[in-house]
């Protein structure tokens, strides 16, 4: 019956979505096929449905063709329709008549009105009680944690508490009221008096302590005064900078920076007036800067931005001309400066980099001297042409800089304003020094300043030549030491082997530095078949053994037994020589001690080291052999198990410590535990402890009265709790660790039956509890 | 200024530091307190200063005490105003100079210190960590207290000084007995028994007696210091040894065949069959242990509190007649016929050590009171001294004339050796510095060969037994100045005898525990932990203080689906065991940096050679 009644309202539904759906799809159909299409499928459903009334399967689901928003259980969808169906439209008659408004109106009051939700079953409300009775009591026992934690950390607790003893009042408080009665008492407080000696304190009364902890007025005033003063500039300010980053015209910015230079310069210009000396630093600063911009490259069109330009700079003229501001800045800025305005200067600079270049082809020269490289050649020759190169560019910069910035001069205002500027300066510092130079006494301290750095300078320069010139000579020592063995072998095979050959002091060089080493892994790995080498390696043997080194070490670490007894000790000289009494039983005990004397030699080493060897052996944790003979193939006498068994069935025992008599020769010390002491000692670390070597600082002290003065002893043996005899220990109350205790029980605010808690409740009791 | 305690107590020292370092405001009364002030004490500025250099209390705790007193809750506290700084001072104003307890020099705070912090300890939890500053803090307080009662050892050792370029080897008892005054000078005696063969003597723990024991038979005992006869007997049997017990009620004689007990009327009380042909005696006080070196080779242990044979151990090398103990750990040293010394304790059969000494037999071991040395003297006329703290090996050799038979340490180690009828001794920088073998500080000739030597505890005096008697003669500086009455007091009655003895019994140290080491008793077994943890894991069947494995928590909307869940878990693993493998390159790159030196790079010319 219910299925029945379901499949009508069903139908219904349907039918009546499609009336809803006709008029639009009467409207579009008409342009589109598609709508046609909708139309036949809807129908096909509604068959489907009619025809599923009377089947058994009534309640197919709908088929889903296609994705939609909504799927409902009756099969119904709103398909097509953009609109909600809404209950008020269905009230909605074809002429609209006043008497249903009213309905309407309660239609709506009903709507508006909300359910009234159900109470929350009776496990949750228990739970949300248990919850929040939960975090009242620890929040009212959580006041307790302190008060917990102290006793805990106590050295000593004392049982019943008892609240703070009045701590003893000094004797001037216990005899304020104390006067002077006899005649001594009385003359010796006269003399105080007269003295004006404090009798008694406190010095301050009540009032001017009050006062000492406050502050002045005046004070104060000023002091907030100052404060606010301070706060306003800082706000003007900070608005001010603000204003101007905001400000997004080119120009201003670039006026602004054009001011700061020119700033820059006059200030520059006041201070070498002034004070030359701080104007020198301020060249330093420049010549820093210059030096940091050498090395960071930061103009060098390898930017972000640089980069960007040049993509554009095809195109755009202004690009391009930013770029070459740019580079030109950037060759500005890397130009090497020329240091002093003496020429003589210059060219000890330009001869000093004609040597700095020299020496590299003087060695590659010697070094094709050795032996006529074919490739050393070229590589020098193209060496040298680079240096040939080099050394016009060096030469050159200072013009081409000139030159470029003359003819660019106009398209870059700024950068030519600045060279011109700088130059300008420079001819005339060139010309201030010449003429100072000529008045020679006045500016006397910027001459010393200048030539004393030039001084400097001149010295490094002395240096590094003189460095050069070693690393040279060394290079030559190095390269000649390598032909003097190569020429003497050269012999057996000269033409066979002919680039080998030329390569050789190059590989000799290295060997030796290898063998200097002492590395044999070396000479493992070039054990290739080659008896020249080899024949090299047993001739430079004798110079210097890789092996000994190694021999030596073993030494070092092995103290040489027979040394250790056998060295010539020096013998005592003493006053008084005993004299030997030729008693009988002495003498015969002489007797036998010279027997013995004769005797005592290397076995007692010997057999020493053997006992020492036994004993290692003995201590070293024994392999665990458990392979079966015969197991998996023939067994019998004189048949072993394969070896390949023998080793997957062998346990190594884990290699113990070292023995501590490792390098003791003369020692034998017993590895064993004593089980025993084991017993007496701690065996499971205590609770707050996770390391034994945290434990063990804690009892390193001994408490006992035989390491501690009395006191010590006593204090270290308190124990933990004192409890008076014959009184009664109440339990801890509030009043006792200083707390108001509140008569008001905070758990008393949960009932204990609530009549219905909703969710509403819920969520302010959970408010609640997390307060 | 401060008046009361205030909850700006609580906050730490330094706070408070800074706050007196910044500017103070200028206050208007400031003209009129200022000089009165200054006028009526001008004190406590210098005494603020003073007070900060006193390294009086220990910082820690002070510290320590602060912070829990800042964990307290908010009490409510009572202005207390007589707890300004300026009630402190007395009625008139007058105010203590030296504030405080009195400075303690660290140097000597430091020789009290136990706990080794050399030793950095891994980062710890914040309860552990405040058991460890309680225990540093204890520590200090214990041994500055210890520092501070060190005033009260009044006595100075003194030496023999000679004057310039003087050799005191030079001066003999007479010219000492000479300068001294009367009641040292008779502490020198000799005393002429040339009857009974040569002596072998002691001296007990409190120094007040003396035993001795002729060859043939004659034993004695008496307090020297009165020359007070106790017994003399003749035991009629060839006495090899003799040695006191814990007081000088007790007397062990190792005779001919057995070992016998007598006590101090020369009554015979025991006579333990067990130890037979006992060659050399050693008495531990604190162990109560009788420890007899035999002809037979074998060490016995006999337990003379309660007269048990605590261990027999067999040394297997030969006959021992050669042993002395270490008073510092209570192991015996004997030295053998094959140049080796061993080194013995009850608890193990084993030797805990030998040690390689001379290439003949060892004549004489002794071992000074510190435990530090080892000296000893050999067939081959050498006289080694060893350093015994690990390394074992000779720190000076010198070889002497006839070699020496016989060696004693004195308390404050000086060394003697006997040598035929001459007693030479030899003295180090100080207390803890080995003997300088260099030039000897006292020669003594006597009347026949040296048979036995002992110093004196707490008396500048060294006794020798030889063929002709008894020698006692003063070498000054040899041993303690200062007793502890209550360890081992030379002028005891008998009642603190009596008491002395009950609690020596209660304190005694089980035999067990003598080994080389005596404070490893002090630190955790750390074999039997992990054994232990090992059988906890197997019984419980998982590792209770592993750390768990990573469980990822569950996510809302979804985002916790199976998958996801085991992805996470997932790169949680992949992390660990990347740093697992992270760690073991690190090892291997470590292991390769040390095996190879660094420095030898290849050459790019390598590649050409064939």
């Amino acid at each position: 019956m219910t299925a029945n009644r379901l499949a009508e309202s069903l139908l219904a539904l349907s039918q009546q979505e499609e009336l809803a759906d006709l008029p639009k799809d009467y409207l579009l159909s008409e342009s589109e096929d598609e709508g046609d299409n909708d139309g036949e499928r809807k129908h096909q459903k509604l068959l489907e449905a009619i025809s599923s009334l009377d089947g058994k399967n009534r309640r197919k689901l709908a088929e889903r063709s296609e994705a939609s928003l909504k799927v409902s259980e009756f099969n119904v969808s709103s398909e097509g329709s953009g609109e909600k169906l809404v209950l008020a439209d269905l009230l909605e008659p074809v002429k609209t008549s006043s008497s249903l408004a009213t309905v309407k109106k309660q239609l709506s009051r009903v709507k508006s009105k909300k359910t009234v939700e159900l109470p929350l079953n009776k496990e949750e409300i228990e739970r949300i009680h248990r919850e929040v009775a939960f975090n009242k009591t620890a929040q009212v026992l959580s006041k307790w944690d302190p008060v917990v934690l102290k006793n805990r950390q106590a050295e000593q607790l004392v049982f019943p508490l008892e609240k703070e003893e009045p701590a003893i009042a000094p004797i001037e408080h216990v005899l304020s009221g104390w006067k002077a009665r006899t005649p001594l008492e009385q003359e010796i407080f006269n003399l105080l008096h007269k003295n004006k000696q404090p009798v008694t304190d406190p010095l301050l009364t009540p009032v001017e302590k009050a006062s000492l902890r406050a502050m002045s007025l005046e004070e104060a005033k000023m002091r907030r005064a100052e404060l606010q003063r301070a706060r306003a500039l800082q706000s003007y300010y900070e608005a001010k900078a603000r204003r101007e980053k905001k400000i997004k015209s080119k120009k201003y910015h670039k006026v602004v920076k054009k001011g700061k230079a020119k700033k820059a310069l006059k200030e520059f210009e006041q201070l070498r007036k002034v004070n030359p000396a701080a104007a020198l630093e301020e060249l330093e600063k420049i010549e820093k800067a210059r030096m940091m911009e050498r090395m960071s490259l930061k103009h060098q069109n390898s930017g972000k931005w640089a980069k960007s330009k040049a993509i554009m700079a095809k195109y755009d003229l202004e690009a391009r001309q930013a770029m070459q501001e740019q580079l030109s800045k950037n060759k500005e800025l890397t130009q090497k400066l020329q240091v002093a305005s003496e020429s003589e200067e210059e060219e000890g600079g330009t001869e000093d980099v004609e040597e700095l270049l020299v020496p590299d082809v003087v060695n590659e020269v010697q070094m094709n001297a050795d032996g006529p490289n074919p490739w050393m050649l070229r590589s020098c020759t193209s060496d040298t042409k680079e240096a040939a190169t080099q050394e016009d560019p060096e030469q050159l910069p200072e013009l081409e800089a000139h030159g470029v910035s003359e003819s660019e001069g106009e398209e870059r205002p700024m950068a030519e304003e600045e060279i011109l500027l700088r130059e300008f300066e420079e001819r005339r510092s060139l010309r201030k020094r010449s003429e100072l130079s000529q008045d020679a006494e006045p500016a006397g301290s910027q001459e010393t300043i200048d030539s004393g750095s030039q001084e400097v300078l001149s010295e490094l320069r002395v240096l590094s030549q003189k460095l050069k010139e070693n690393h040279q000579s060394r290079k030559q020592k190095a390269s000649s030491e390598g032909t003097i063995p190569q020429v003497q072998r050269e012999e057996p095979a000269p033409e066979e082997e002919e680039p080998l050959l030329l390569q050789r002091p190059e590989r000799v060089q290295t060997l030796e530095e290898l063998e200097e080493l002492g590395k044999e892994e070396c000479f493992q790995n070039k054990e290739l078949p080659r008896p020249v080498l080899e024949e090299q390696q047993s001739e430079r043997t004798p110079n210097n053994r890789p092996d000994a080194p190694k021999e030596k070490k073993k030494k070092e670490q092995m103290i040489d037994l027979q040394n250790l007894l056998t060295t010539q000790s020096p013998s005592v000289k003493s006053l008084a020589v005993p004299t030997i009494e030729e008693l009988e039983d002495e003498e015969e005990r002489n007797h036998r001690q010279m027997i013995k004397e004769a005797f005592a030699g290397d076995d007692v080493i010997r057999d020493f080291l053997k006992e020492k060897r036994e004993a290692v052996e003995a201590s070293k944790p024994k392999d665990v052999d458990l392979t079966l003979p015969g197991w998996g193939e023939w067994g019998g006498v004189g048949l072993k198990p394969s070896a390949k068994k023998r080793r997957r069935f062998l346990i190594k025992a884990p290699e113990g410590p070292p023995r501590k008599d490792k390098n003791l020769p003369n020692v034998i010390i017993n590895e064993k535990r004593n089980i025993h002491a084991a017993a007496h000692q701690v065996q499971v670390l205590p609770y707050p402890f996770t390391h034994h070597w945290q434990f063990e600082r804690t009892i390193q002290t001994p408490i006992g009265s035989t390491w501690n003065t009395q006191r010590a002893f006593q204090k270290l043996t308190t124990p933990k709790v004192v409890t008076k005899p014959g009184h009664i220990i109440n339990p801890i109350k509030a009043e006792d660790v200083g707390y108001r205790s509140s008569s008001r029980s905070d758990l008393s605010v949960i009932q204990r039956n609530p009549k219905r808690i909703t969710t509403r409740h819920k969520k302010q009791l959970k408010k609640c509890s997390v307060d | 200024m401060e008046t009361a305690p205030k909850p700006g107590k609580d906050v730490p020292p330094k706070k408070d530091k800074l706050q007196t370092k910044r500017k103070k405001p200028r206050r208007y009364w400031e003209e009129e307190t200022v000089p009165t002030t200054a006028g009526a004490s001008p004190g406590p500025p210098r005494n603020k200063k003073n007070r900060e250099l006193r390294p009086q209390r220990p910082k820690n705790a002070h510290i320590l005490k602060k912070s829990r007193i800042s964990k307290k809750p908010q009490v409510p506290k009572k202005p207390r105003e007589w707890k300004n700084p300026e009630s402190q001072s007395g009625l008139s104003g007058a105010q203590d100079p030296f504030p405080g307890p009195a400075p303690v020099p660290v140097e000597v705070v430091q020789k009290f210190c136990r706990i080794d912090k050399s030793r950095k300890l891994l980062h710890s939890k914040a309860k552990t960590r405040s058991r460890l500053e309680v225990a540093e803090a204890e520590e200090e307080e214990t041994s500055i207290k210890a520092a501070r009662s060190e005033l009260l050892l009044a006595e100075e050792p003194g030496f023999l000084e000679g004057e310039d370029g003087e050799d005191t080897a030079k001066i003999c008892q007479a010219d000492i007995v000479e300068a001294v005054d009367i009641a040292s000078a008779a502490k020198h005696f000799d005393l002429n028994l040339r009857q009974f063969g040569p002596y072998r003597l002691n001296y007990s723990r409190t120094g007040r007696h003396l035993a001795f024991g002729g060859r043939r038979g004659h034993v004695a005992a008496l307090d020297w210091v009165t020359k007070k006869l106790m017994c003399e007997i003749n035991v009629m049997e060839a006495v090899r040894d003799i040695r006191f017990l814990h007081s000088e009620a007790l007397l062990a004689v190792a005779q001919n065949r057995w070992l016998h007990i007598y006590d101090n009327q020369g009554i015979e009380l025991h006579c333990i069959r067990r130890c037979d042909r006992v060659t050399r005696l050693e008495f531990l006080p604190f162990h109560f242990l009788l420890a007899t070196a035999s002809e037979t080779g074998f060490l016995t242990y006999l337990d003379v509190s309660v007269g048990k044979i605590v261990a027999a151990l067999n040394a297997r090398a030969g006959r021992l007649d050669v042993m002395s103990q270490n008073p510092y750990n209570a192991v015996i040293h004997l030295g053998h016929s094959n140049g080796t010394v061993s080194l013995w304790s009850p608890a193990m059969k084993e030797p805990l050590a030998k040690i390689l000494c001379h290439r003949g037999g060892v004549r004489a071991v002794a071992v000074d009171s510190t435990g530090t040395y080892m000296a000893t003297s050999g067939l081959d006329h050498q006289l080694k001294i060893f350093d015994l703290r690990g390394t074992y090996q000779p720190l000076s050799t010198r070889t002497l004339p006839h070699g020496a038979g016989h060696l004693a340490f004195s308390q404050r180690g000086l060394l003697v050796a006997g040598m035929g009828d001459v007693v030479n001794i030899w003295a180090g920088q100080g207390k803890a510095s080995p003997p300088s073998l260099e030039q000897p500080y006292l020669t003594h000739r006597l009347s026949g060969p040296v048979h036995g030597l002992q110093f004196c505890p707490f008396e500048d005096v060294l006794g020798v037994g030889h063929t002709g008697g008894i020698t006692s003669m003063l070498v000054p500086g040899a041993s303690e100045p200062n007793f502890d009455g209550l360890e081992s007091n030379p002028y005891r009655s008998r009642k603190q005898r009596q008491e002395w003895e009950v609690k020596a019994l209660l304190e005694k140290v089980p035999a067990e525990l003598i080994c080389l080491d005596p404070r490893a008793l002090a630190e955790v077994d750390v074999i039997s932990l992990e054994q232990g943890k090992k059988e906890q894991i197997e019984r419980l069947g998982y590792d209770p203080q592993a750390k768990a494995p990573f469980q990822p928590k569950p996510k809302q909307k979804g985002r916790s689906s199976t998958a996801s869940l085991v992805k996470r878990k997932r790169k949680v693993m992949d992390e660990e065991h990347r740093d697992k493998v992270r760690q073991s390159l690190q090892q291997q790159h470590h292991k390769e940096a040390k095996a190879k030196p660094t420095g030898a790079r290849p050459s790019a010319l390598d590649r050409f050679v064939r």
